[in-house]
């Protein structure tokens, strides 16, 4: 039955996951009355609503990182290669639990951990070996690191020194977003105000030493998976990029200096013109922030540059082989959106750490896109569909109205200190998961077209004890081998430079080229700061 | 069952993993279905699980593990809480838990082990059945 048929109120009213009514039908009258054209211009262009640069995938397309490692360095090193063999254009850094909360790994409570999730680090010998062979100026390399990211940014500066590479040229990025630790994921280390502190002090440090290094990528995909609709996801993530941009503008940094090499990282599950309007209208809303807000000058101070392409929370434990079409349609939104890297999701990863197998049918969903699909060939394809651009307007003006709202209950930091963010998203996965119980949130397999069959065979990633024996006992010869000297110097500097103030990193520099650990430079930092306490709310 | 009293549930986060969504979905859908909940927060060690699960008087510990590491973190809690005259309590853990583990954790004492896709209702009426 065409609309034209049917009053319109007499169709089941479709809301999407932001709160917007959707409707049937929509023409050049639904674009004007959200706004218009007012904020669209051309790819390259500010407001960027069509994409940062002007051919974006027809000049290159996105780069591929699939989020990678477990184990030791070595095991690490060689899916690397494997992955680089396959075609892969950047990589994607797993740490396990202990390094990521900033622990050793002979510490008591890494005990079972110990590259568990992702790979263990304790010292600069694990970068070397990890990144061994491995052309860095070829292959960017993204950490996803938070509490100790400091630590790592500094062991992959002080790697990269060592081989010989200009840390002045060197590209990559690490994650490095603590206040969405807070919200979700759940890495931090020290109280929020510290906390803050590092990752100002990473950004003008990078700035000075490393300005074409990203030291920062906003994650708006973690609290999505805690509970948030997209519109949050992209307003909470803006909320905290200004959060830490109005630290480094507090030491004197002009905004040009540093914003440019400010990254995000989004998701992507859910409806899908939803996501690719949430894309869109970010992309506009954040050079405008920047723009008016800001002050800043430089295009690239505006440019919303993102990896997206995960979605953990849309892929499910029943039918697992669906996630891999799940996968496909996310790799089509993101592309659809021009996002600059994709990190896609793997159909095994409800179940475990992926499998090559896995990883490799993700590379290629990737690949046939540009090479047979045509997605690279046209910048923003969706460009000019009345609907589209309508939803681009009112997704902006959603995340405006989200921002607006944070500011008038005191700001991002306060609410996330305090616990309010959490507790919001946190009742938002409460409801949408009765909703999913209850039939009203449909997922395929899970509520509806469900099936007895039984499930594909999972090939499990396998943990073995004695490779956390053998990181102990590697970090233990590095200790025995180290200057001891040097490296109680140079702990006593990050101390010093922790009490008054300074930038850390520098110290933080000289104590990983000394070879101290992740562990004691930590440990060096809680006893000045502090740790964080969580608060419970609901 | 004690009807004289609500059920007292400890639910916890055990080891490093910060994948904390679950957990405080699951405590809401117990609060809501009438069991008194004490949520502890990430990275609680398995001395601070059975503290917190003695000063409460808990009925239920309940754990939620979704990085990998559900063996050896029962494997350890099994003997605190076992010394801590806490062996009669109803023992139950959810999570990312792989079907090849589930009789390991069964060994453990772990009665009740609610996998990734479980359902509200079926914790709600496991604790309802067998919380001392």
């Amino acid at each position: 039955m065409k609309p034209k048929d049917l009053p319109e109120k007499a169709l089941r009213p479709v809301v999407n996951e932001s709160g917007i009514e959707i409707k049937p039908l929509y023409t050049a009258a639904e674009v004007a009355a959200s706004g218009g054209e007012a904020m669209l211009g051309l790819p390259g262009e500010y407001p960027f609503t069509r994409g940062i640069h002007s051919l974006m995938y027809r000049k290159q397309p996105w780069t591929m990182r699939q989020y990678t490692g477990f184990g030791n360095a070595a095991d690490t090193n060689q899916r690397f290669h494997y992955l680089i063999a396959n075609g892969q254009t950047g990589l994607n850094v797993a740490f396990d639990l202990p390094t990521q909360c900033g622990m050793d790994s002979d510490d008591s409570q890494a005990e079972g951990e110990v590259g568990r999730v992702g790979m263990a680090v304790d010292t600069l010998r694990d970068f070397e070996i990890a990144f061994d062979g491995v052309d860095l100026e070829k292959i960017t390399v993204s950490l996803t690191i938070n509490g100790s990211a400091a630590i790592l940014i500094a062991m992959y500066l002080a790697m990269a020194e060592k081989r010989g590479y200009d840390i002045a040229k060197l590209r990559g990025t690490a994650q490095n977003d603590i206040l969405k630790e807070f919200i979700g994921r759940g890495t931090w280390v020290y109280p929020v105000e510290p906390s803050i502190r590092l990752v100002g002090d990473t950004i003008e440090y990078c700035a000075r030493h490393a300005p074409k290094y990203s030291p920062v990528s906003v994650c708006g995909y973690h609290i999505r998976e805690s509970g948030a609709d997209p519109a949050q996801e992209m307003a909470y993530a803006f909320c905290i990029a200004k959060a830490y941009a109005d630290d480094v503008i507090r030491r004197g940094l002009p905004v040009d200096e540093f914003a440019g090499r400010l990254s995000f990282n989004f998701n992507c599950f859910g409806n899908i013109f939803e996501q690719v309007a949430k894309f869109r209208a970010g992309r506009s809303l954040w050079a405008k922030i920047m723009k008016e807000q800001y002050g800043a000058t430089k295009p690239g101070s505006m440019w919303l540059r993102m990896i997206a392409g995960g979605g953990g929370g849309g892929l499910t434990f029943e039918q697992p082989e669906l996630n891999i079409v799940r996968g496909a349609y996310y790799a089509l939104i993101c592309a659809l959106s021009g996002t600059q890297t994709m990190a896609l999701c793997c159909y095994d990863e409800a179940y475990t750490i992926p499998s090559e197998y896995a990883q490799r049918i993700s590379l290629r969903t990737m690949q046939m896109l540009i090479e047979e699909m045509g997605l690279s060939d046209t910048v923003d394809p969706l460009g000019g569909s009345y609907f589209v651009e309508t939803l681009t307007n009112q997704m902006r003006e959603r995340m405006q109205a989200i921002m607006t709202e944070v500011d008038e209950q005191g700001g991002i930091v306060k609410l996330v200190a305090e616990g309010a963010i959490q507790a919001k998203v946190s009742a938002q996965a409460y409801q949408r998961q009765r909703d999913i119980e209850q039939g009203s949130f449909r997922k395929v397999g899970v509520n509806c077209y469900r099936t007895e069959d039984k499930a594909p065979e999972m090939e499990f990633h396998p943990y073995k004890d004695d490779d956390a024996r053998a990181q102990v006992d590697a970090l233990n010869r590095v200790r025995a081998e180290r200057d001891a000297v040097r490296v109680a110097a140079a702990l006593a500097r990050v101390e010093a430079d922790a009490r008054s103030g300074a930038n850390l990193m520098p110290a933080i520099m000289e104590a990983v080229k000394a070879y101290a650990s992740v562990g004691e430079i930590t440990g060096v930092l809680v006893g000045v700061f502090g740790r964080y306490r969580e608060p419970v709310r609901f | 069952m004690n009807f004289d009293k609500r059920i007292k549930v400890v639910l916890a986060k055990p080891g490093l993993d910060g994948h904390d969504q679950g957990a405080k979905v699951v405590a809401r859908a117990l609060m809501d279905a009438g069991f008194e909940v004490i949520y502890t927060g990430l990275r609680q060690t398995p001395e601070a699980i059975v503290r917190i699960s003695l000063d409460e008087d808990a009925d239920v510990i309940a754990l939620s593990s979704m990085a990998g590491s559900h063996l050896p973190i029962c494997g350890k809690l099994k003997p605190l809480l076992e010394q801590a005259g806490l062996g009669d309590k109803l023992w139950i853990i959810g999570g990312n838990l792989p079907a090849q583990d589930h009789d390991a954790l069964r060994a453990l004492g772990f009665k009740g082990i609610f996998p990734s896709s479980s359902r509200f209702e079926d914790i709600v009426n496991f604790i309802r059945k067998h919380a001392p």
